[in-house]
């Protein structure tokens, strides 16, 4: 389900203010479904700000976010995975004492239909739900090649898994719209390749419709449909990858001029 | 290593992983129900004591150590579900088994009246706050004479089953420890279903959680009532086993003795609570006959007892924080992988810097 103008996701004039500080600054664009949208731009420009904006964790100052024709701008946090839109985070926000299969099945927790006396007795419906949740971790897992970190607390895991766990948990919230927060910073270029593949096959196969924000040019140019920039807070440029990192002012922002 | 050929995703749900676990917790089982027959007297009490501090452990082993929130108050609930179950049985004739369930609930009353507006705090200041309610709490022990018997407190009668007037120790135990293995066996379903995971999500990180969809107001909240709902049905065998309830059985180094058995048992593992219940039921013991030992200038320096508790607490923060049972797990794998066992194995690596984490 899409909004009247086709659009998944419509950011408009999105603001926040900081103190004195407009982290993010009458912002607007809009994502449309089965696309992948990047936005990149300096450190400081406001990217994961925007993020925290449309995953509520913050609370707008002006303007509005509109989710498949819902206005999703007063819609608490915790509502939002099960509206369909899931994340990662840039410093990977994992629990670290469980396991990779325990990380994955709290992604699951927004699907989950049992209540705790239910629970407390672990009746057959409890049984059958934790089965199901199971069968669909499984599937990411194979997706994402997991199986040999299954069991592994990720406390023990190298930086590069622990990104690929977080890709996973997030699929597992079944998500119509994915926030990506830098998946590559912090791999090295087989892992971004591998990374590559992994959207594509997000995008295509999943048919999940993608957000992300990313440094790395290479991996922008080649999974992104379209790219917005930003700079201190404002949209500098949008259009097609080239075209956005030919744009001057996009050139001179990095330039830190 | 045991590495075991799974086969089916219920091998993962069950109760039990393997049949090895199903051999020892079936021998446990047979042990401690047998346990009365061949011990004297005087160690079946205390059995009963260790049963009951592993009900109460679990109690603060849901709020602690899996949802992340200390608690220095926790023997307040333990005194509500004492004082809550005497009155129950005795001023209202509500048949034990009831009584103690209503203990437990009116316990989990105040403890979701206290989270509604405390759980806006973490740490150190809702351990204070916890404090402080437990307090209160003792003072409403003290002044509130109609219910509590105020600072004279109150007899307790031993327990009556339906018409059955129980009388020994031994009757006692086997009470202990049928209510020890429904908790166990309730929390322990729990924790492996969507509730029990959001605890734990919870206290690992409240962003993600949050984005995962888990409404954390409310876990928090569900958690606190679980909680003091079983250290509430722990206070109810308590009372009995004391057999005379006042204030200040409920102070805070009852609190600190809670803490003491799920930090010395491992935080965040049902088995800790056992380890720890057994280490706090049996130190007063031990302790006692040290001082004998000891020349009376060292034995007899008043609060000893508090000052070793809060020493071993300290202790076992900085040098064991996975309690006993993660030196058990540690020393089996040891075992099962020797010579290969290689001293980082349980180190953690170096934990990634968290520079623009969000509160
Ligand atoms: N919770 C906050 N409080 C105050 N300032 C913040 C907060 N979150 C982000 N900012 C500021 O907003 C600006 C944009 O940050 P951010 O969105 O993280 O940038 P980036 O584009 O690198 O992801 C930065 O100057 C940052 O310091
Ligand atoms: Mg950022």
């Amino acid at each position: 389900m899409t909004s009247p103008n086709g659009a998944l996701l419509e950011a408009d004039k999105l603001t926040i203010q900081f103190g004195g500080l407009r982290a993010v600054d009458q912002v607007s664009f809009v994502v449309k479904p089965g696309e992948v949208y990047t936005i990149v731009g300096p450190n400081g420009a406001g990217k994961t700000t925007v993020f925290n904006l449309i995953s509520r964790i913050y609370d707008v100052t002006d303007g509005r976010i509109v989710f498949q024709g819902h206005d999703i701008t007063r819609v608490p946090a915790h509502r939002i995975a099960r509206m369909g839109i899931a994340r990662t985070f840039q410093n990977i926000e994992l629990f670290e004492h469980s396991t990779v299969l325990h990380n994955l099945l709290i992604g699951r927790h927004c699907r989950n239909r049992t209540n705790l006396f239910t629970e407390i007795f672990f009746t057959p419906g409890v049984l059958r739900q934790e089965l199901e949740h199971r069968e669909k971790v499984e599937k990411i897992i194979d997706l994402l090649e997991l199986q040999h970190y299954r069991e592994q607390i990720i406390a023990n895991l190298p930086y590069g898994v622990r990104k690929m766990v977080e890709l996973a948990r997030a699929l597992s919230t079944e998500p119509t719209l994915l926030l990506l927060d830098e998946p590559a910073s912090g791999l090295n270029i087989e892992e971004t390749d591998d990374l590559a593949n992994y959207i594509d096959d997000i995008k295509n196969d999943l048919k999940i419709t993608i957000l992300m924000i990313e440094h790395d040019m290479r991996l922008v140019s080649r999974v992104s449909d379209r790219v917005l920039a930003m700079n201190q807070g404002r949209v500098l440029a949008e259009g097609g990858p080239a075209e956005v990192q030919r744009h001057p002012d996009v050139v001179r922002a990095y330039l830190g001029a | 290593m045991r590495n075991i050929f799974k086969t089916s995703y219920v091998q993962d749900i069950r109760l039990f992983e393997h049949g090895g676990h199903v051999f020892w917790y079936g021998l446990l089982l047979i042990l401690v129900f047998a346990a009365p027959l061949v011990l004297p007297q005087f160690f079946v009490g205390e059995m009963s004591l260790v049963f009951i501090y592993a009900v109460a452990g679990i109690g603060l082993m849901v709020l602690t150590g899996f949802t992340g929130l200390a608690s220095l108050g926790h023997a307040a609930f333990l005194g509500i579900g004492a004082y809550a179950h005497n009155y129950f049985v005795t001023k209202v004739g509500v048949p034990f088994p009831f009584a103690l369930m209503l203990a437990g609930f009116v316990s989990a009353g105040f403890g979701i009246a206290f989270a509604l507006p405390a759980l806006r705090m973490t740490g150190i200041y809702l351990a204070i706050a916890t404090l402080a309610f437990a307090v209160i709490i003792e003072q409403v022990f003290s002044h509130w004479a109609s219910v509590t018997g105020g600072f004279r407190g109150v007899a307790v009668a031993k327990p009556n089953l339906f018409g059955w007037q129980t009388t020994t120790e031994v009757h006692f135990y086997y009470i202990c420890l049928v209510v020890l293995i429904v908790i166990t066996l309730g929390t322990r379903n729990l924790l492996r279903s969507a509730t029990g995971r959001a605890m734990m999500a919870i206290r690992d990180s409240e962003i993600s959680a949050q984005s995962m969809g888990i409404h954390i107001a409310r876990t928090k909240v569900t958690a606190f009532g679980i909680s003091t709902f079983i250290t509430g049905v722990a206070g109810g065998l308590l009372a009995h086993k004391l057999q005379f309830i006042s204030p200040e059985a409920f102070d805070l180094i009852l609190s600190i003795q809670l803490l003491l058995m799920i930090v010395v048992g491992g935080l965040g593992s049902l088995h800790g609570c056992f380890y720890g219940a057994i280490v706090v039921a049996f130190l007063p013991q031990f302790l006692s006959l040290v001082k004998d030992v000891l020349p009376p200038s060292i034995g007899n320096i008043p609060g000893l007892q508090g000052g070793v508790f809060g020493l071993i607490l300290v202790l076992f923060i900085l040098l064991e924080p996975y309690g006993i049972y993660g030196r058990w797990r540690k020393t089996r794998l040891f075992f099962e992988i020797f010579p290969l066992y290689r001293r980082a194995t349980f180190k953690r690596q170096r934990g990634y810097l968290k520079t623009e984490r969000m509160k």
